[in-house]
């Protein structure tokens, strides 16, 4: 007797725990942290980039595929437009600048495999780009291992500090720390958490924690989501009951879309329940939806508006090159700037020699769009003005409030007493 | 008490999300047994038809009501297609089926990338969709009661179609027992096709629907399709209303654990329960009894 349907269902759900697995690596970005191509390697590389023609290689490692490519390819486009002015100007100690490009795919292991084979195949004398923690994570121990130099241009939580990776986004105490005492400032005293369930998120609460026990404010709930969930019923709900007058977000991506929806369909607006946003920039606006964001309020460095003279010229050459509905925000900006940094940096050392470049960029300093950066030679991250955005009904942020000058970047949060036991 | 029912209400809107995603595929896995892994990206295609009618249609609630039939059209012929050109060469192969869906899952997510751009896409959403009603004390949001709706219709037009119809007969007769229906003058390729398309095309539908609570990007649909999967095998492949209540159980389960912790736990809570049941009852809430089963 035949019995197809039986023997089929049989074989078939044994499958379904493949599908799952399967299911839940594509859907979440993979957190695991890894070393390129096992511990085999030397301990020192001799370098193999070549400075004798008139042209040098540098590398360019961004996400063009999987689920982060919606925010790196900004960067990537932002990188391109840097290089090609560089290159028109004259190049780089009167190398044209050849670059090599690379598709991290979101995915942590092709990260430190590209980066890998960007420093020993290509040779290139510098590497700009990575996006996620988890990605930087990854990359870390192949610069380490290879002495190469890594450029990464995206605010991140911190405690870190590599002698071979520049941080040219925002340290905590240039972005989640301002927006806190800006806050404060305001009079918001509980405030209501909620994030991705990953690195960032985890460690911006654990210092939203620290600084609200010391500064009279309560935290009356911390809620995660799994990166890319898109159910907020039950955290809105959560939301509505908890009595707190302000909301900390540092939900990633996708997320935001579904959190702002759930947001305002339960009556919810930026006069009600105004929200701080940490990941939120110009190029995510609307696809979130400028009526559920207008008014709402977010942290950065950088915004399109900024009124310096640098910052019209970076945006009207951006929207000349890739259209006029494109727009810039604060990674892209700090992507741009980072090859301008290494440039100085290797003029100063007029070496590409990584040893000499890193001994020559303490004091580096860059007219960027955001203003003026400078670079610290001790922890490697760069100077910059924390601003706190508004919303405006362009669907761009307009500055409301900013400190006086650039802040001196402190990825560990030294010298903040309440952050003590933090790192 | 109203707490409870604010509860129960999330539970529900969130069961009815997942039970969208799932229609489809109760009958493409459940009624005919394939693994398909691009079946977030029909939802994907569906939530860009309501995108690209927008381009056309710039009245909101008038774009979602012809959105509705042409992404379950788009979603059929690309299902169709998907069939015809690679799917009905690895019937009973359901490992390679595994494999080739999933690189056409990646394929169709690199397309709309390369279409309509890495970012979200802005999406319309009409004014009366975005405010909340109150029911029995709790806040329900408005856009969430048209999604049970819908669930509830889509539901009621499929378990119709395979009870009253020549078309749903034969596919119930070409799941129970292929040989025999093929013997008996039904031509089983040709439901094939048909059952294929459905399940896409309704997917299509669960896109459009998806718009109203999510962002929509090229990856929307893998958010979906382990829900999907889950609530298919915990119903009972081949039943639509084990589907229905899988879907309701599981958004309950989830709202009510992530009211007393965290949505990370209660997502992993729902996962592992899940698990616990299939140990307990394999063939899922409702099984097909069939004399071939004996």
């Amino acid at each position: 007797m035949h019995d197809h349907t039986s023997s089929r269902r049989r074989t078939l759900l044994p499958f379904m725990t493949a599908v799952a697995a399967l299911g839940l690596v594509v859907s979440g970005c993979g957190s695991q942290v890894s070393t390129a191509s096992g511990g085999s390697a030397s301990a020192s590389v001799k370098s193999c980039v070549d400075t004798s023609g008139s042209k040098i290689k540098i590398g360019f490692i961004n996400s063009l595929s999987g689920t982060m490519a919606i925010s790196e390819k900004t960067v990537r486009d932002s990188l391109d437009m840097a290089a090609d002015e560089i290159n028109k100007s004259g190049g780089v100690l009167g190398k044209q600048l050849d670059v090599q490009a690379a598709d991290g795919a979101s995915d942590p292991n092709t990260f430190a495999q590209k980066a890998d084979q960007l420093i020993r195949q290509n040779c290139v004398a510098a590497v700009f780009g990575g996006w996620t923690s988890a990605s930087r994570k990854a990359m870390k121990p192949v610069f380490e291992k290879d002495n190469s130099l890594l450029y990464y241009p995206v605010q991140y939580e911190g405690m870190e500090s590599s002698p071979n990776i520049y941080y040219t986004g925002a340290a905590p105490n240039q972005q989640i720390v301002p927006a806190l005492d800006w806050m404060k400032s305001k009079g918001f005293k509980k405030l209501f958490l909620v994030g991705s369930d990953y690195v960032f998120p985890r460690t911006a609460n654990k210092i939203i924690q620290a600084y609200a026990k010391a500064n009279g404010m309560t935290v009356v709930d911390e809620q995660y989501v799994p990166l890319g969930g898109t159910d907020f019923t039950t955290i809105v709900n959560k939301l509505k009951d908890s009595g707190a007058d302000a909301v900390f977000n540092t939900l990633n991506g996708d997320s935001n879309v579904a959190f702002f929806r759930q947001f305002a369909s339960m009556g919810f607006n930026s006069t009600t329940m105004p929200t701080i946003s940490v990941s939120i920039a110009e190029q995510e606006i609307p696809g979130v939806g400028l009526d559920n964001l207008k008014g709402q309020y977010t942290a950065w460095d950088y915004y399109q508006t900024l009124d310096t003279e640098q910052n019209k010229k970076f945006v009207s050459d951006f929207k000349a090159r890739y259209g006029q509905d494109r727009v810039t925000s604060d990674p892209m900006e700090a992507a741009y700037v980072s090859l301008y940094l290494w440039k100085a940096a290797v003029e100063k050392a007029n070496s590409f020699d990584v040893d000499k470049v890193k001994a020559n960029s303490d004091g580096i300093s860059f007219d960027a769009p955001e203003g003026k950066v400078t670079v610290d030679g001790e922890n490697h991250h760069v100077y910059k003005t924390p601003r706190i955005g508004q919303v405006n009904s362009a669907g761009l942020i307009d500055t409301i409030w900013q400190t006086p000058s650039p802040l001196k970047p402190d990825p560990y949060l030294k010298d903040y007493d309440w952050a003590k036991g933090l790192s | 008490m109203d707490v409870v029912v604010g509860q129960l209400l999330a539970g529900l809107s969130v069961g009815s999300v997942l039970l969208l995603a799932a229609v489809g595929m109760s009958l493409t896995f459940g009624q005919m047994g394939i693994i398909n892994m691009a079946h977030g990206e029909f939802i994907m295609i569906g939530a860009y038809t309501v995108y690209m009618v927008q381009q056309f249609v710039s009245v909101a609630a008038l774009s979602y009501v012809i959105a509705i039939p042409c992404a379950f059209l788009l979603a059929a012929a690309v299902g169709v297609l998907l069939e015809q050109g690679v799917l009905q060469f690895m019937y009973r192969r359901p490992l390679d089926t595994l494999l080739v869906t999933f690189g056409v899952s990646l394929i169709l997510q690199q397309a709309a990338r390369d279409i309509f751009g890495a970012p979200a896409v802005a999406i319309n959403i009409p004014e009366f969709l975005s405010g909340h009603v109150s029911l029995l004390g709790a806040a329900i949001p408005v856009s969430r009661i048209l999604i049970i709706v819908l669930a509830m219709v889509l539901v009621l037009l499929v378990s119709w179609l395979l009870k009253a119809t020549q078309v749903g007969r034969r596919m119930r007769a070409v799941t129970v027992n292929r040989e025999l229906a093929e013997v008996s003058g039904i031509p089983t390729r040709r439901t094939d096709r048909l059952t294929f398309a459905l399940g896409s095309g309704l997917a299509g539908i669960a896109g459009v629907a998806i718009t109203l609570i999510g962002s929509t990007t090229p990856t929307l649909g893998s958010n979906y399709i382990v829900y999907a999967f889950l609530v298919v095998v915990a119903g009972g492949l081949s039943s639509i209303w084990g589907a229905v209540i899988a879907a309701v159980a599981l958004g309950i389960v989830q709202s009510a654990i992530a009211f007393g912790t965290t949505q990370s736990i209660a997502t992993w809570v729902s996962f592992l329960l899940v698990v616990l049941f299939l140990q307990w009852r394999p063939q899922g809430i409702f099984s097909l009894k069939t004399r071939s089963l004996a």
